[in-house]
C-alpha cells in the first residue's frame, strides 16, 4: 500500500526482520488451516480403515455418520428457513423504518444476541423455550398431523428438532441481519429517491430499489448463517433429546443428533477407535462448513467488489 | 408506529381540505392506534371463551390489529398504501419478535442465577463438595488462565498478520490470506477443539487433557477475529502520517511501531477485547481438550482444568443426586459468563469512545 515508488529502497536489518515476521504470521495462518485438515485426517484415519463392526453401532462409518449428517442438515435448514425472513425484516426495520437516531442503538441490541454464549442459549432452550413449545406442538399434532413433519407423538419435554432449529435460528439471526443491514444501508440514495419521486410508497421503494440491490448480500449472509448453524454445538447438545435415526418428524422425542452435538456429548467418555470415529465425523463437518463458508465469502466478496466499482 | 407515510411529500398532498380539489382520506396515527385497541378488545372477548396465555394474547392482538389496519387502510386509502402499511406492521413485529428471546433469556438467567450469587460461589471450588454449597472458584480461575493464554497466542499472530496485510502484503499471497482468514472465521468451534486434541495426541498420547490444548483450540477461533478487526483499524490510519514519518527518514518498521500502531491503538484494543469476548464463552472446544476437574489447577501444562462454560455444562447435565444444588450452580455460572461477555463488550465500546483519536481538521 505504501512506499512503492522509492527508486532504491535501503533495506535495513530491522525492516527485513519486521517484514519477515509479519509475512511469517500470515503464512502461519495458512499453515494452521492446513494443519487442521492434516491432523484431523491423521486422527480420523484409523476409523476409516477399521472393520465395520468396530465402529459404534456396528455397521461401519458411513451408517454411523449418515443420521448425524442428516440431523445436522435438518436443524440447519429449519434454522435458516426461520431466520432469513426475520433477519431481512429486522434489517429493513433498522435501515429503513426506525428513526435515524435510534437505528444504531437498535442495531447494537440485535448484535447482543450474537454475544450470548451458545451454552446459555442451551440453558434457555431447555428451561424456558422447550416447555413453552409443548402446547403449540400438541396443537400442531392435532390439526396438522397429516403432514409428516408434525406427525407426533408430541414430545412431553419439548426438546425436539423444531425447538433445536428455533434456538439455532435465534443464534444465526444477528449474523444474517448484520450483513443484510450493511448491504441495505449501501443502497444508492439516488435509486431510493428516484423511486419515491415516482410516487412509490415506502414498501414499493424497498421492493424496487433496496431488495434487488441487496439480494446477493442477503444470500451471502444467509450462507454464513448456515455455516454457523451447521457447526453449532452446545445449544443443540443441551436442547435436543436424541434417540433414533433418520426421521422428518419434527415434534416427537425421537430425533437424530447432529455431528457437533454428538461429538460434544460422546467425546469425553470415549476412548480408542470411538475417538477416531468422532474425529472422522468432525472432519466431515469441517469439510461441509468449509465449503459453505467459501461459497458464502465468494458471494459476499464479489458483491463488495461490484458495489465498490459501481457506486 | 411512525408518521403516516412520511416519505411522501410532507405538505403537498396533505389532505387539509383547503386547496385540494380531490378529497383524499388518510388513516391518522390515532386511527392506527384505534385499530390495535380494537384488536385488543377482540382478544379480551376471545379470552373469556378460550382462556389465552400471554404469548397468544400479544400475538393475537398484533395479528388482528395488523389485519384491521390493512382493511381500514384499503377501504380509505387504496390497495397500494394498504400494502405499505401492512409491511410496516410486519417489519415492526419482526423486530419485536426478535426481542422476545433476548429479554426472556436475560430475565431467566438473572432470576435463576442470583440464587447462588454469593461469596462462597467465588471462593470455593467443588473439591469434596456433595450437594449443597460449593462454588466455581476453580472454574473461574481456569477460564482466566486459558483465556489469558489464548490472548497471548492470538494477539501477536493476529496483529502481525494484519500488519502484513495492510502494510506489506500484495498480490496473490495477500488475497489468499485474506480469503482464508474469512473462511477461518467460520470454522465450527467443535472442529477447532478436535484439531487441538488431534495435535496434542501426537505428543502426549490418547486421552490427553491439557489447558494449553484448550488455549490452542480457542486461538484457532480467536486469531481470525483479531486479524479482521486489526486490519480494519490499521486501514483507517491516514497515509499522511506514514509519509510524514518516511520523509523524516524513519525506517518502515519503526514507522509501523511508533506511528501506525500508536495511532490505531484504541481500535486495536477494542478489537482484541471483542475477540476475547467471542472466545470466553466457548464451551465445545474446551469440553474435548481440557475436560473438567473439581479441584483448582493453575497449571495449563498439567492435566485437566475446570472452565466456567464446561463447569456450567456438567453441573446442569450431571447434577448428582439432589440435583437442585448443582443446577443452581450451573445457572449462576451462566450468569457470570453472560456478565463477563457483556462486560467485555461494554469495555470495548468505552475504549473506542474514550481513546479514539479526535479527527484533526
Amino acid at each position: 500500500m505504501t512506499s512503492t515508488s522509492s527508486s532504491r529502497p535501503v533495506l535495513r536489518r530491522g525492516d527485513r526482520v519486521f517484514a519477515g515476521t509479519a509475512k511469517g504470521a500470515g503464512i502461519l495462518i495458512m499453515l494452521i488451516l492446513a494443519g487442521v485438515t492434516v491432523f484431523l485426517v491423521v486422527e480420523a484415519a484409523p476409523a476409516l480403515t477399521a472393520p465395520a463392526e468396530d465402529i459404534p453401532g456396528g455397521d461401519g462409518l458411513a451408517s454411523y455418520i449418515a443420521p448425524l449428517l442428516f440431523g445436522t442438515l435438518l436443524a440447519a435448514v429449519i434454522a435458516l428457513a426461520l431466520a432469513t425472513p426475520l433477519a431481512v425484516a429486522i434489517a429493513l426495520f433498522i435501515t429503513q423504518y426506525a428513526p435515524r437516531r435510534l437505528a444504531q442503538g437498535l442495531g447494537y441490541v440485535v448484535d447482543l444476541l450474537a454475544a450470548i454464549p451458545s451454552i446459555v442459549y442451551g440453558f434457555w432452550g431447555v428451561f424456558w423455550l422447550a416447555p413453552k413449545m409443548v402446547p403449540f406442538y400438541r396443537w400442531l399434532e392435532d390439526n396438522l398431523g397429516f403432514i409428516p413433519l408434525f406427525a407426533g407423538p408430541t414430545s412431553a419435554t419439548g426438546r425436539t428438532m423444531l425447538t433445536a432449529g428455533l434456538v439455532l435460528a435465534i443464534m444465526i439471526l444477528p449474523i444474517i441481519s448484520a450483513i443484510a443491514r450493511e448491504v441495505f444501508r449501501q443502497t444508492p440514495t439516488l435509486h431510493r429517491e428516484a423511486a419515491l419521486a415516482l410516487g412509490a410508497t415506502r414498501w414499493e421503494m424497498i421492493r424496487m430499489a433496496v431488495l434487488p440491490y441487496g439480494s446477493s448480500g442477503v444470500i451471502g449472509g444467509a450462507m454464513l448463517g448456515l455455516g454457523r448453524a451447521l457447526g453449532e454445538t452446545m445449544a443443540i447438545a443441551l436442547v435436543l433429546s436424541v434417540s433414533g435415526g433418520i426421521t422428518f418428524n419434527l415434534i416427537s422425542s425421537g430425533n437424530p443428533s447432529t455431528i457437533a452435538a454428538n461429538v460434544a456429548l460422546q467425546f469425553p467418555e470415549s476412548s480408542g477407535i470411538d475417538v477416531n470415529t468422532l474425529i472422522a465425523s468432525g472432519l466431515v463437518l469441517f469439510v461441509i462448513t468449509f465449503a459453505v463458508n467459501m461459497g458464502a465469502r465468494a458471494i459476499v466478496n464479489r458483491r463488495a467488489e461490484f458495489s465498490g466499482a459501481g457506486s | 408506529m411512525t408518521a403516516v407515510v412520511p416519505t411522501r411529500s410532507p405538505t403537498g398532498s396533505r389532505p387539509s381540505g383547503r386547496g385540494s380539489t380531490r378529497r383524499f382520506r388518510r388513516l391518522s396515527r390515532s386511527g392506527m392506534a384505534g385499530c390495535f385497541a380494537a384488536a385488543l378488545l377482540v382478544m379480551v372477548v376471545l379470552d373469556q371463551w378460550l382462556g389465552l396465555n400471554v404469548a397468544l394474547y400479544v400475538a393475537g392482538t398484533v395479528a388482528v390489529g395488523t389485519a384491521l389496519v390493512y382493511g381500514v387502510s384499503r377501504s380509505l386509502e387504496g390497495p397500494r398504501t394498504a400494502k405499505d402499511r401492512l409491511v410496516t406492521c410486519l417489519v415492526y413485529s419482526a423486530f419485536g419478535l426478535a426481542m422476545v428471546p433476548l429479554l426472556s433469556l436475560a430475565y431467566e438467567v438473572i432470576r435463576r442465577g442470583v440464587e447462588r450469587l454469593d461469596g462462597q460461589f467465588f471462593t470455593w471450588s467443588l473439591l469434596g463438595v456433595l450437594g449443597e454449597g460449593g462454588g466455581a472458584y476453580h472454574a473461574i480461575m481456569g477460564t482466566l488462565v486459558i483465556t489469558a493464554l489464548t490472548t497471548l497466542i492470538s494477539v501477536p499472530i493476529g496483529l502481525m498478520t494484519a500488519v502484513y496485510l495492510v502494510e506489506y502484503g500484495s498480490g496473490r499471497l495477500k488475497k489468499a490470506i485474506t480469503f482464508l482468514v474469512d473462511v477461518m472465521t467460520g470454522i465450527p468451534s467443535i472442529v477447532a477443539g478436535l484439531f487441538a486434541y488431534a495435535l496434542f495426541v501426537i505428543f502426549f498420547g490418547p486421552g490427553v487433557r491439557l489447558g494449553i490444548a484448550g488455549a490452542v483450540a480457542l486461538s484457532v477461533l480467536m486469531i481470525p477475529v483479531v486479524v479482521r478487526s486489526a486490519e480494519e483499524v490499521l486501514k483507517l490510519v491516514p497515509n499522511d502520517l506514514r509519509e510524514a514519518s518516511y520523509a523524516l527518514g524513519v525506517p518502515k518498521w519503526r514507522t509501523i511501531l511508533k506511528v501506525v500502531i500508536p495511532t490505531a491503538i484504541a481500535g486495536l484494543a477494542t478489537g482484541v477485547t471483542l475477540a476475547i469476548a467471542r472466545v470466553i464463552g466457548e464451551t465445545a472446544p474446551l469440553l474435548v481438550t481440557v475436560g473438567i476437574a473439581n479441584a483448582t489447577n493453575f497449571d495449563p501444562f498439567d492435566g485437566r482444568m475446570a472452565t466456567l462454560p464446561v463447569y456450567a455444562f456438567y453441573q446442569l447435565t450431571q447434577p448428582g443426586v439432589p440435583p437442585e444444588f448443582a443446577i443452581d450452580r450451573a445457572w449462576t455460572a451462566a450468569l457470570i459468563l453472560i456478565a463477563l461477555v457483556m462486560g467485555l463488550n461494554v469495555i470495548a465500546r468505552l475504549i473506542s469512545r474514550l481513546f479514539a483519536p479526535k479527527p484533526g481538521r
